[in-house]
């Protein structure tokens, strides 16, 4: 009996072992794996979700399929960031993956979780000047390109033209200022009926890094640390910002702000004629076109402050990227797969059109094929422009933005900061440390 | 007979090994569950505290990650918070509880429709039910808010107000009261009627009865809800987290992140602050530290009931 329990004990111990050793186990190389034109399957993770997202994605992979018929693609919808770094370490991912988050670009370039495209691309020659230099900041780390775009965001300035009673968009942020208050109707009591344009952070996409720009602000310095104190223009910003919130009053804009519900509900201030001027994404587009048809409206670009207007045309710009991940088993084909989603014009046009995003290659910027609305045109603009900003990767996922943003709004917006500078110094010193504790 | 003599010793030990490998077969399901799901993870817990882990690359630290947990300042907020929700939330959970399930025992008629009425809250999954109460009790969106003030009573602004969130929070916990309820009733209703007639007999009135023979004899089960209760409130999360997205107004987007704690870290508790760092900065050594020290305080209040269950146990 007992030898036969000791063989048992030992199975499961070399069992055991065998299976801890592979765990996490997993390779990459540009001639790794299966040759791009052996049959083969690969995994494609991506975040989308709605029925009109997954099959614009869909649509937008079907020349891919006429190309390479020997590689059978297969979509895996709703997939988020949590999900697609456990799949990496357990040493089983997907071989294709594509995540909303630029902010976590620093995290997957500077942990390897996602693999360095930089062979890949020079291997097939592929130009990344097609790329805005903006979508080219946001999609790498340090020199690590571990990420290319696929579709982007970018962000203008809404205007109702009912509401501007004849008032053109402004381009400056003193215009800005005075056509705010110029268009803002009030309740007897004081109280915010329609606003010309809301400078909380509170409001939906009116957050600071949307914002801020406009000042001209750095992020980081130099040494890739916090640089809110040094910067005048983070000074500009939350003055100009505060000076607007005073003359509303903050008791109004946060009653105003608190009774307006959910941002991507037809009852949307902006899209029920509460709201005269907002700053939202290129999505608000296709929502207007859907809820709000009636509504008539402009886009222009973001103002700028008034001492940068020769930086007029650019914006924020964001967007979604995709990468192969640390391990995947199909790299070659998975690569052949990037290359074509994110700079096959006509993938990318048919995507963009059935999201209503922008198309991230400056070829597919003008294609005949784009069959947005006139209003769309601004956002093609701002995404090509060379004064659009976007926010630097760093190894704690966008951390400094997330904490500006809460100064904004719980210390700087309601009056509990006494001493700007000392408020954002000590801002500084929480953001630094944080990103030491990260490695950063 | 030296032959015999000389396997005496060999069969008894040969006997007891077997009855020792037998134990352990017995015992091996939770052997492997104890060491898979609590040894192993607890023991890399500790480990990881020492690096600097972002899931894919471990630096040593040292005691870096423990020195950091004295100067964040959103930890000790979050510490703040929880034990405020440990002070508050878990008394008045089970004083509410207590005294609803002392109404609902008194009632003849109509009880089980009642009981099933202040439990149902309770069988609501935890996000809708937040989503529902904030949604509610919100003044731009609830009719809560405006009822009130119509009979001149002006509710506060409850999840945007940062001295108001963490009692809006209890109240809601107050709405889900009925797991607590169920328990002390079924006590309740365990009390020998037998101790109250005698006590009435003797002249006890309604508050001695209580004083004297309800709170003695269901006093385990008040002791069992009270340190569950601090036990779950120390690991409370999703309401907290959902409350302050959706009072927030912003839409929780794919790819973009908001500062937990809305507003100005009033809903900020201790495990969102864990998750923050370990899946948001990924800052999993410090997140671990930050478990340790979870577990470290549940562990403490969960040794309190042992105690006390092993001290009623005795009285037994």
């Amino acid at each position: 009996m007992f030898p036969r329990h000791r063989r048992l004990v030992t199975a499961l111990i070399v069992t055991l072992t065998a299976t801890a050793c592979t765990a996490g186990s997993g390779g990459s190389a540009t001639e790794s794996g299966p040759k791009a034109e052996a049959p083969q399957t690969i995994e494609v993770w991506h975040g989308w979700s709605a029925p009109h997202e997954v099959q614009a994605f869909d649509d937008a992979v079907a020349g891919f399929r006429k190309l390479h018929p020997n590689i059978t693609v297969k979509l895996v919808k709703g997939q988020d960031d949590t999900k697609i770094l456990n799949a990496i370490r357990s040493g089983n991912p997907p071989d294709v993956v594509s995540s909303f988050s630029t902010n976590n670009v620093g995290q997957f370039c500077s942990s390897g979780a996602l693999q360095d495209l930089t062979p890949f691309l020079k291997k097939d020659k592929v130009d990344t000047s097609v790329f805005p230099q903006t979508v080219q900041t946001y999609t790498q780390y340090k020199g690590v390109r571990c990420t290319l775009p696929l579709l982007a965001d970018d962000y203008a300035l809404y205007t109702n033209k009912a509401l501007m009673k004849g008032s053109q968009p402004p381009k400056t942020i003193s215009e800005l200022t005075t056509l705010a208050k110029k268009l803002t109707v009030r309740n007897p009591d004081g109280s915010i009926k329609v606003a010309g344009f809301l400078p909380s952070v509170t409001y939906y996409e009116h957050v600071g890094e949307h914002v801020a720009p406009s000042f001209g602000v750095n992020w980081l310095n130099g040494q890739g640390r916090a640089n809110f104190a040094t910067d005048p223009g983070f000074t500009k910003y939350l003055q100009w910002q505060k000076s607007l919130i005073d003359w509303y009053g903050y008791d109004n804009i946060k009653k105003f702000v608190h009774s307006m519900g959910q941002e991507f509900e037809a009852s949307n201030p902006f899209e029920k004629g509460k709201v005269a001027m907002a700053i939202d994404g290129e999505w608000r587009v296709k929502f207007l076109q859907e809820e709000a048809p009636t509504v008539q409206y402009d886009t222009t670009p973001v103002p700028v402050n008034d001492d940068r207007q020769n930086a007029y045309g650019g914006g924020f710009v964001t967007g979604t990227i995709i990468g192969i991940p640390r391990g995947a088993k199909h790299p070659q084909a998975s690569w052949e797969f990037v290359k074509y989603l994110t700079t096959n014009t006509d993938a990318l046009v048919t995507f963009a059109n059935g999201l209503g995003n922008v198309p991230s290659t400056i070829p597919a910027l003008s294609s005949p094929k784009l069959t947005l609305p006139p209003q769309f045109r601004t956002f093609l603009d701002v995404f090509k422009n060379p004064n659009s900003t976007t926010i630097p990767s760093t190894v704690n996922g966008g951390d400094f933005v997330v904490k500006f943003d809460a100064f904004v709004q719980d210390q700087w917006e309601p009056g509990k900061v006494p001493n700007l500078q000392q408020g954002l110094q000590s801002l500084d010193d929480k953001v630094n440390s944080a990103l030491k504790l990260a490695g950063g | 007979m030296a032959a015999v003599l000389s396997a005496g010793p060999v069969t008894a030990a040969r006997a007891r090994r077997r009855h020792r490998l037998r134990v352990l077969a017995f015992m091996s399901p939770w052997l492997v569950g104890f060491s898979l799901f609590f040894a192993y993870p607890l023991a890399a817990t500790v480990y990881f505290s020492f690096f600097r882990y972002n899931l894919f690359q471990l630096t040593p630290v040292g005691l870096t990650n423990y020195k950091f947990l004295f100067k964040d300042p959103y930890a000790w907020t979050a510490i703040k918070n929880t034990l405020w929700l440990v002070a508050v939330m878990v008394p008045l959970r089970v004083l509410f509880g207590l005294g609803l399930a002392q109404l609902l025992s008194k009632i003849k008629r109509g009880g089980n429709i009642l009981r099933s009425i202040f439990y149902l809250p309770f069988l609501i999954p935890p996000v809708a039910a937040t989503v529902a109460f904030v949604f509610v009790v919100n003044p731009g969106t609830g009719p809560i808010n405006g009822i009130f003030a119509k009979v001149g009573i002006h509710l506060p602004d409850w999840f945007n107000d940062p001295t108001w969130t963490k009692p809006g929070l209890t109240l809601l916990a107050l709405w889900g009261i009925g797991d607590v309820m169920i328990i002390l009733l079924a006590a309740l209703l365990d009390v020998p009627k037998t101790l109250y007639e005698a006590a009435a007999i003797d002249g006890a009135n309604a508050w001695q009865q209580f004083r004297q023979i309800t709170l003695p004899t269901i006093s385990p089960v008040l002791m069992f809800s009270a340190v569950t209760g601090v036990i779950q409130t120390l690991q409370y999360f999703t309401q907290a987290m959902v409350a302050a997205h959706v009072s927030q107004g912003n839409a929780d987007q794919a790819g973009t992140t908001t500062a937990p704690g809305y507003p100005d870290g009033a809903s900020l508790t201790f495990p969102q602050t864990l998750y923050n760092e370990g899946f948001q900065q990924f800052n999993m050594g410090y997140a671990c530290v930050l478990a340790l020290v979870l577990f470290v305080v549940a562990m403490f209040f969960t040794l309190i009931l042992l105690r006390r269950f092993h001290a009623f146990g005795d009285d037994d």
